[in-house]
């Protein structure tokens, strides 16, 4: 399908010339970029969907998407409140209609008025509407024990990741062995990864401890940081927690020694902190990066520099669709937040809807409202069976001799490492392919299992991985895990 | 150690040899060397400033929502706290959003919308069957059935589909092929002439000499004023000057929610269509996209109303049609009255409205007044357009900021406005101007 040279030739003789855009010729950043939570193996367990339902047999009926942590794609209920108040924002019509509770009305008025001739179909400023960033900045408040935070701080965005590639591109300069580098973990969500290949600037991987659940140790970010400053200038350092892939919701003390080292070490923070409200382990709590960042008082108060970042996407809510998020900056230079403000409008602005949805995730019903009863009800269950979900997975996944894996405290994902045998590993190198590729290929090939290859997140040299999603409902999971589980004892036999 | 010091503060570790120059035998040493040339921050040294930052992002510029227009919410705040001007309100003229100037949505489109965010009224009576049956559509094709699934990267599949039946009507049955159809976050800026197809062909005919790969930005399609005018597609047009053309000539098309007659900027949908693109780059396009995971879903779905509107013997179509003739209608008129009351107006003039949103009238501007800009360290027209801000409330964006002839300047004025409003708008610049030439003369 793809021209190669000889193909141009040919192509150029049939009256066909060579191309202006090419690979060769194409952005070389670009084509450094890799994201493997949508990468080849998503790609075949397309083909694969296709050919289902071509009617071609396969030894499994339906293909699982367990790569994405996309709840509702997976059979999870939106929360009927937030599809009220939207519904009545879209249709303003329907504010007569006596089919919607009275607290979802006011607050669709509230949003309507918040917006530019009254309609979500209006440009907003590049912040975001004023009146939704004031609610984010309460809840922030709120979340953090009465911190205050300024609404002039917060920028809604396009999903957490808008903002998120926002900032590092601000943190991007330098030539050669001053350029920007950036310490990302391992395992990370490859968005940085991505990126920072798209931007040119450095990647400087740190490490996280798989034999004491994912820790992030910062002996580990020194020693990886007076590496790098060999070849760069770090300039960032990225906490992903609760971690995504790995489930790890770090302690208050982790979070303090990061911050220290970061103010020590000269690093702009940014916390990635989109699954906030997933944390499911007896023992763990969620700590914001600002509210210990503030309780640690000057000089890290006053002077570090943070972005925190939250999004619609995950916690109970699950409104990936609709691309709402925001970033929280502390300590930023007003003249650089000029700047971040002035390359956002280039955009105009983030998507309303998303921006509507995003103030009820910040606000949603209080206790006295009609709608708390059902919206907690709503919003616990989604909770509860998750947590319920990860414990399942911890659990199954340790009976099986060759996985083995560590427990899932927050986020929505397992990251198991497993086992493989030496010939499947040899195997796999021949045909080219990471082995815990050729093991997930496997896997999807013979039971419609898609789940994405721990290489695609960054691992430890010769340990194997993979991410899987604690999303289906709770007895295919059950299913899937088990089936996974021979699978790999399978696999395990065939290469041995 | 102090030189290093000092050199780490200036901004980043030196090449020559620092105590982290040497491989370390332990992480100890490594750890306490680093410890040693800790860089030293004064208070208030920040790690990211004007000098330290992206200096690509630095270079970006944006005018439709630049200085002029900071300036306008400044003014704005004033206003509310009570300041008193010569003006109660600032008009926004600047930027292309019709609904924020009062223009209302298509109550198609919103009924679709509704049904699809909240589905229970999928068995409410006051919703049209065909609107029901369109948001039963787009929902089977979401993940989970909900606008709340991620959906491909490359934007849910019958929504490309339906996108690429639109476009084959549109030009006459050349055919569109949905996997050269992605959906997108929005998508840009225009001007408001509609070329002619000879023009269109030249310029199709240069991008083949000379191996340009062409962008053409569509948006404004809707957007025609001019009776002596029609929107002649790129795709189209590329297709009927034969193979030479059609089979070589890379193209990529965009198309909007935002403009049109339906003016939905907030929902940021929209699409783009690629033609004759190198596979290989159509994956690497898929891969860069697939980082943002997709496009705002209920933007796709606005989209899917847009290409796939109620057709004549659908319960809705009279009133859709009702609905788009009255924006289109109304919109021309203002096309029209904006270029006849500019152009009566000594030292302004402004070409013909054919189509789009937007008047880009040239302004003369004296030479006093170019001396008092420069004095300001402002471009003329920027200076002219900061005064008219600042006397009439009007808020334009000035050429400066789109680009122009040396020596010549512009500005350019939404005609988004409701007809009574534009009027007094028009009057009230005409007025300025007059009063700018007598001032500067």
């Amino acid at each position: 399908m793809a021209l190669r040279v000889g193909d141009q030739s040919r192509a150029a003789r049939n009256g066909l010339r060579e191309k202006v855009l090419t690979l060769d010729s194409m952005n070389p950043c670009v084509r450094k970029v890799e994201y493997a939570v949508r990468g080849p193996i998503v790609l075949r367990a397309l083909e694969l969907e296709q050919e289902l339902r071509q009617g071609v047999k396969k030894p499994f009926t339906e293909v699982i998407r367990a790569n994405i942590g996309d709840a509702q794609a997976m059979g999870q209920r939106p929360i009927t409140f937030f599809r009220q108040v939207l519904a009545l924002c879209v249709h303003p019509d329907l504010l007569n209609s006596p089919d919607f509770p009275e607290d979802a009305k006011r607050r669709a008025q509230r949003i309507l008025q918040a917006c530019g001739g009254h309609s979500l179909g209006a440009y907003s400023i590049s912040s975001g509407i004023q009146l939704i960033r004031e609610d984010v900045a309460r809840y922030i408040e709120r979340r953090d024990g009465g911190i205050p935070a300024d609404p002039n701080n917060i920028f809604l965005s396009t999903g957490a990741s808008g903002a998120i590639v926002t900032v590092l591109k601000l943190l991007v300069a330098g030539e050669g062995r001053r350029r920007t580098g950036v310490l990302i973990p391992v395992p990370q969500y490859p968005l940085y990864s991505a990126t920072l290949a798209e931007l040119d600037a450095v990647q400087v991987d740190y490490y996280l401890d798989e034999e004491r659940t994912w820790a992030l140790d910062v002996a580990e970010l020194r020693r990886r940081l007076s590496q790098a400053r060999d070849h760069c200038c770090p300039r960032a350092l990225c906490v992903i927690n609760p971690g995504n892939p790995t489930g790890q919701v770090q302690t208050r003390e982790c979070i303090e020694a990061v911050i220290r080292f970061a103010f020590e070490e000269g690093l702009f923070l940014l916390a990635d902190e989109v699954y906030q409200d997933n944390v499911y382990a007896e023992g763990s709590q969620f700590y914001s990066f600002k509210k210990v960042l503030t309780e640690m008082g000057p000089p890290y108060s006053t002077q570090q520099e943070l972005a925190s970042f939250h999004s619609a996407s995950k916690g109970y809510m699950g409104e990936c669709g609709f691309r709402g998020g925001y970033v929280e900056v502390v300590n930023m230079d007003p003249e650089v937040q000029r700047q971040m403000l002035k390359l956002m409008s280039v955009r105009l602005c983030p998507p309303v809807p998303g921006q509507a949805l995003l103030d009820m995730v910040v606000s949603p019903p209080a206790p006295s409202d009609p709608s708390f009863a059902q919206f907690q009800e709503e919003r616990q269950m989604v909770l509860a069976e998750l947590a319920a979900k990860a414990k399942l997975t911890e659990q199954v996944f340790n009976e099986t001799p060759g996985i083995r894996c560590n427990p899932v405290q927050g986020a929505m994902y397992s990251f198991p490492r497993v086992q493989l045998p030496p010939r499947a590993v040899q195997l796999a190198q021949e045909l080219g392919l990471a082995p815990d590729m050729f093991f997930c290929q496997r896997l999807l090939e013979e039971t419609g299992i898609c789940v994405v290859p721990g290489s695609g997140f960054g691992q430890l040299e010769g340990t194997y991985h993979f991410r899987m999603t604690i999303l289906p409902p709770m007895e295919k999971l059950r299913l899937l895990l088990e089936k996974l589980s021979r699978f790999h004892a399978k696999f395990t036999r065939e290469y041995s | 150690m102090q030189r290093a010091a000092a050199l780490v503060r200036r901004g980043c570790s030196p090449r020559t040899p620092g105590p982290w120059g040497r491989s370390q035998s332990s992480a100890a040493a490594e750890a306490s060397a680093v410890l040693k040339v800790r860089p030293e921050r004064s208070p208030r040294e920040r790690i990211l400033t004007l000098e330290s930052m992206n200096p690509q992002v630095k270079a970006v510029e944006y005018a439709v929502r630049g200085p002029i227009v900071l300036k306008a919410g400044e003014i704005e705040l004033e206003l509310q706290r009570g300041i008193k001007k010569p003006f109660t309100e600032v008009i926004r003229a600047n930027i292309g959003d019709a609904q924020a100037m009062g223009q209302q949505p298509i109550t198609f489109l919103r009924q679709v919308m509704a049904l699809c965010t909240y589905p229970n009224l999928l068995n409410s009576p006051s919703f049209p069957e065909d609107a029901k049956k369109r948001a039963r559509r787009i929902l089977q094709a979401c993940g989970g059935n909900s606008l709340g699934s991620y959906s491909a990267s490359q934007g849910v599949n019958c929504i490309r589909e339906d996108v690429a039946a639109y476009i084959t009507r549109r030009d006459g049955g050349v055919p569109a092929d949905p996997d050269n159809i992605y959906l997108t976050t929005g998508a840009s800026d225009g001007i408001s002439q509609v070329q002619s197809r000879k023009c269109i062909e030249d310029v199709i005919h240069f991008a083949w000499e000379e191996k340009l790969f062409l962008l053409a930005d569509e948006v404004y399609q809707d957007n025609v004023y001019s009776p002596d005018c029609r929107f002649h597609s790129f795709k189209k047009v590329l297709y009927e000057m034969g193979p030479e053309y059609s089979s070589n000539v890379e193209l990529a098309s965009f198309h909007s929610t935002s403009k049109g007659y339906m003016g939905e900027c907030g929902y940021r949908g929209g699409y783009m269509e690629v033609i004759n693109l190198h596979p290989e780059i159509k994956g690497q396009l898929v891969k860069l996209l697939s980082v943002r995971l997709c496009p705002p879903v209920s933007g796709q779905a606005a989209m899917d109303i847009v290409v796939n509107p109620p057709v004549p013997g659908e319960e809705s179509f009279e009133q859709f049609s009702r609905e788009k003739e009255s924006v289109l209608g109304n919109l021309a008129k203002k096309a029209k009255l904006t270029e006849d009351l500019f152009n009566q107006v000594p030292g302004i003039h402004c070409n013909p409205l054919q189509g789009a949103m937007y008047a880009f009238p040239r302004i003369f501007i004296p030479a006093k007044a170019v001396e008092a800009a420069q004095a300001h360290k402002m471009a003329p027209d920027m200076f002219y357009c900061m005064k008219l801000l600042e006397e009439t409330g009007i808020c334009v964006v000035p050429g400066s900021g789109f680009g122009q002839r040396e020596g010549t300047y512009h500005f350019r004025m939404t005609i988004l406005p409701p007809v009574e409003k534009l009027k007094t708008v028009l009057q009230k610049v005409k007025d300025f101007h007059i009063k700018f030439l007598e001032k500067y003369a």
